[in-house]
């Protein structure tokens, strides 16, 4: 990773210093080893701040909408996932792609801090990855992990070492190597649920919800200039978790409108301080799409027309599909 | 110094559920938060931090506050009762305990929010001291001493013994009515345990981490540096910041209609949301750089100039590590330490 950061720099430095775009999209580390931040540099003398580590999960791709609609050039660095978000958010019309540098980058999976503190890890004073080795340093002492096992867990289900759209490569393609998951399979353990079960299960898992709105923020489907939460004269704008049945709506409305359209990055649950299953709601809408309408991968390419808005002659009918018929 | 034994928990906890409702960290869905205690609850009094705050139990995150009823062309107007219910919040850290003291200073002043004052004195706090910080700890920072919490009653978790000392009357009054659970203790242990977890403290990275004093002195200059774009920039706008914190407390007051009926509600609000103070119109901060720069200004230039110097942040580290891009009041208060412009 230190020698693909390195590539990134001279990159970076190269776009500026030849005015070739007037922002490049980064990382920037923090107070700790694994706090990376996203962040907009603009002038070469600050990208001594660059960096690009195991703890660089943030797709920047959303970023680049405030400049676009400013007109600005701006680069972005890519990982393999992210470049399906920027292709769904050009696809949307939120960012222009003649303004746009994507460079991407290979990546070996993003660590989940998440995973290593809960089995009681405090104190972290530093994290030093080679391999699949992580030793932990902490004030109470170090502490082994194997990368393969504290990944976070879109990584475990990584679509993959290809880019979807990139201007430039950078490095060489690199894999993932654990134990792959299938989003799939937690959404067959609610499949396989009574639909009272599936109920209290969604009831209890949303009744944690905050409404910090960090999932939407953070998610390159939900692009909205003015969401509908938060618009005052709309019933629905909630702060506050004010019920349960609020925030069933506030969840239900977004993955039906995200629906065809979510890349399946796994950012929402990825930041839910509350630690809520967001997933398996997209990922539900995600399978359903596909065994309905035909294998559809959104961010794949930047102009496809998906599933919900195109229409077919033999698309499946909703009454008829309840019956299992197609 | 009294103490009480592991195995006497499960008793000790009924004992003060029978008092006023408990709340205390426990495990639910994985993570640990504050929880009321009901027999059964998984109470975990190791984990440093719960994932949220406490505050909700003096300001919940939605409070009704009014009713308004119309029959025909009559109008009532009904006030609802004041939150009078005792209450106990167990295994509260020193952050967070000092939270309150922030908090008060919001509420506590003319005018005096009643529902807030209500639950507040039907509460008897009883701390927990640090014995393992975590690195995204910096109470020492506001000089809140994690070893010595404070609050209505201090305990300390010594290997499988709980000590537990009485600091005011309310507290007495509490240990008065468990007193037959609890022992007779020695100090040395706590002692012991108080120094070895400075000892740690020195150790992490934010150890020596100061604000600078220029900071709420310059308010001019802080507010105009350039510092804000580049970190406002990354922002999401989100709010799990706000809502995660000890210490911030705005909140929006809404009216919800049903049939023939208007509920006057309040609901936390967050200077960081797009759609906040809706003052005659529009937020009058519209730009992602004014509300960013605005929750900063507030817990670090603003606050304290209105509270003989007390920071509106306790160093709880939460911020640290919700913010989904890991932005933090840390980094902001660093970068405005070594900004040329201030
Ligand atoms: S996985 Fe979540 S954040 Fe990513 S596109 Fe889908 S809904 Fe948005
Ligand atoms: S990030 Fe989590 S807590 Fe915040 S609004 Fe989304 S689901 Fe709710
Ligand atoms: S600003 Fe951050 S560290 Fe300070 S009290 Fe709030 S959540 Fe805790
Ligand atoms: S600082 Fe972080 S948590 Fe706070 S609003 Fe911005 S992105 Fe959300």
């Amino acid at each position: 990773m230190q020698k693909i950061a390195e590539l990134i720099k001279k990159e970076a430095e190269s776009l500026l210093k030849e005015n070739k775009v007037t922002a490049v999209w980064a990382w920037q580390p923090g107070e700790f080893y694994y706090d990376n931040s996203p962040v907009c540099f603009t002038a070469p003398e600050q990208l001594d701040k660059l960096v690009y580590n195991e703890f660089c999960p943030s797709n920047l791709g959303k970023y680049l909408m405030a400049g676009s609609k400013k007109n600005e050039t701006m680069a972005v660095f890519a990982k393999p996932c992210d470049t399906y978000g920027i292709n769904q958010l050009i696809k949307d019309h939120r960012i222009k792609r003649e303004l746009i540098t994507v460079i991407g980058i290979p990546c070996s999976g993003m660590i989940d801090i998440k995973k290593i503190k809960n089995q009681g890890v405090k104190g972290i004073i530093s994290v030093s990855v080679s391999g699949d080795d992580v030793i932990v340093t902490t004030a109470y002492g170090d502490k082994n992990f194997k990368k393969s096992e504290v990944l976070l867990a879109k990584c475990m289900s990584c679509k993959g070492s290809d880019y979807m759209i990139a201007d430039k490569e950078l490095g060489e393609k690199m894999e993932v190597k654990c134990q792959k998951l299938n989003p799939e399979d937690g959404v067959k353990k609610l499949e396989a649920m009574t639909s009272q079960e599936r109920f209290a299960f969604w009831q209890q898992e949303l009744s944690k919800c905050i409404r910090c709105n960090a999932c939407r923020d953070i998610c390159p489907a939900c692009s909205c200039e003015q969401c509908i939460f938060d618009n005052q004269e709309a019933a629905v704008a909630g702060k506050a978790s004010a019920n349960t049945a609020e925030e069933q709506m506030f969840h239900i409305i977004r993955a039906y409108h995200v629906a065809g359209r979510c890349v399946g990055c796994g950012e929402c649950a990825r930041v839910c301080p509350q630690g809520i299953q967001l997933g398996l709601l997209n990922t539900k809408f995600a399978k359903d799409i596909n065994e309905f309408y035909g294998k559809y991968q959104p961010g794949a390419d930047d102009d496809s027309k998906a599933p919900l808005v195109d229409y077919k002659f033999d698309d499946v009918e909703p009454t008829i599909s309840a019956k299992g018929v197609r | 110094m009294l103490k009480i034994n592991k195995a006497k928990w499960a008793e000790l906890f009924a004992a003060l559920s029978a008092q006023g409702t408990l709340y205390l960290p426990a495990e639910v869905d994985g993570k640990v938060d504050f929880t009321v205690w009901q027999d059964g609850t998984e109470v975990n009094l190791q984990a440093t931090q719960t994932a949220k705050s406490i505050k909700n139990v003096f300001f919940p995150q939605i409070e009704n506050l009014l009713d308004f009823k119309t029959d025909g062309l009559k109008l009532s107007v009904e006030q609802r009762m004041l939150p009078e219910e005792d209450t106990i919040a167990f295994g509260v850290r020193g952050c967070d305990v000092c939270s309150f003291e922030v908090l008060d200073k919001v509420f506590l002043k003319e005018p005096v929010d009643a529902f807030y004052k209500a639950r507040r004195e039907h509460c008897t706090i009883v701390s927990l001291a640090c014995s393992a910080p975590d690195e995204t700890c910096f109470c020492d920072t506001f000089a809140i001493d994690a070893t010595n919490p404070g609050g209505d009653v201090t305990t300390w978790l010594v290997g499988d013994d709980l000590f537990w000392q009485a600091n005011t009357d309310k507290g007495k009054e509490l240990t008065e009515k468990i007193q037959a659970l609890l022992a007779e203790g020695d100090e040395a242990g706590v002692n012991a345990q108080q120094k070895a977890t400075k000892e740690i403290m020195a150790k992490l990275p934010l150890a020596d981490f100061k604000i600078d004093p220029k900071i709420p002195a310059e308010q001019e200059k802080v507010f105009n540096s350039a510092i804000w774009k580049q970190l406002s920039d990354s922002c999401l706008s989100c709010c799990a910041c706000t809502y995660v914190c000890p210490t911030c407390h705005c909140y929006d007051v809404r009216d919800f209609e049903i049939d023939n009926k208007v509920e006057r509600f309040r609901c936390w609000d967050s200077c960081m949301c797009k759609d906040f103070t809706k003052m005659a119109a529009v937020n009058p901060r519209v730009s992602r750089l004014e509300r960013f720069r605005q929750r900063y200004m507030h817990k670090l230039v603003y606050f304290p100039e209105n509270n003989e110097g007390t920071f509106a942040c306790v160093g709880c580290g939460r911020c640290l590590q919700k913010c989904p891009v890991s932005l933090n009041i840390v980094k902001v208060a660093k970068a405005l330490g070594v900004a040329k412009d201030v």
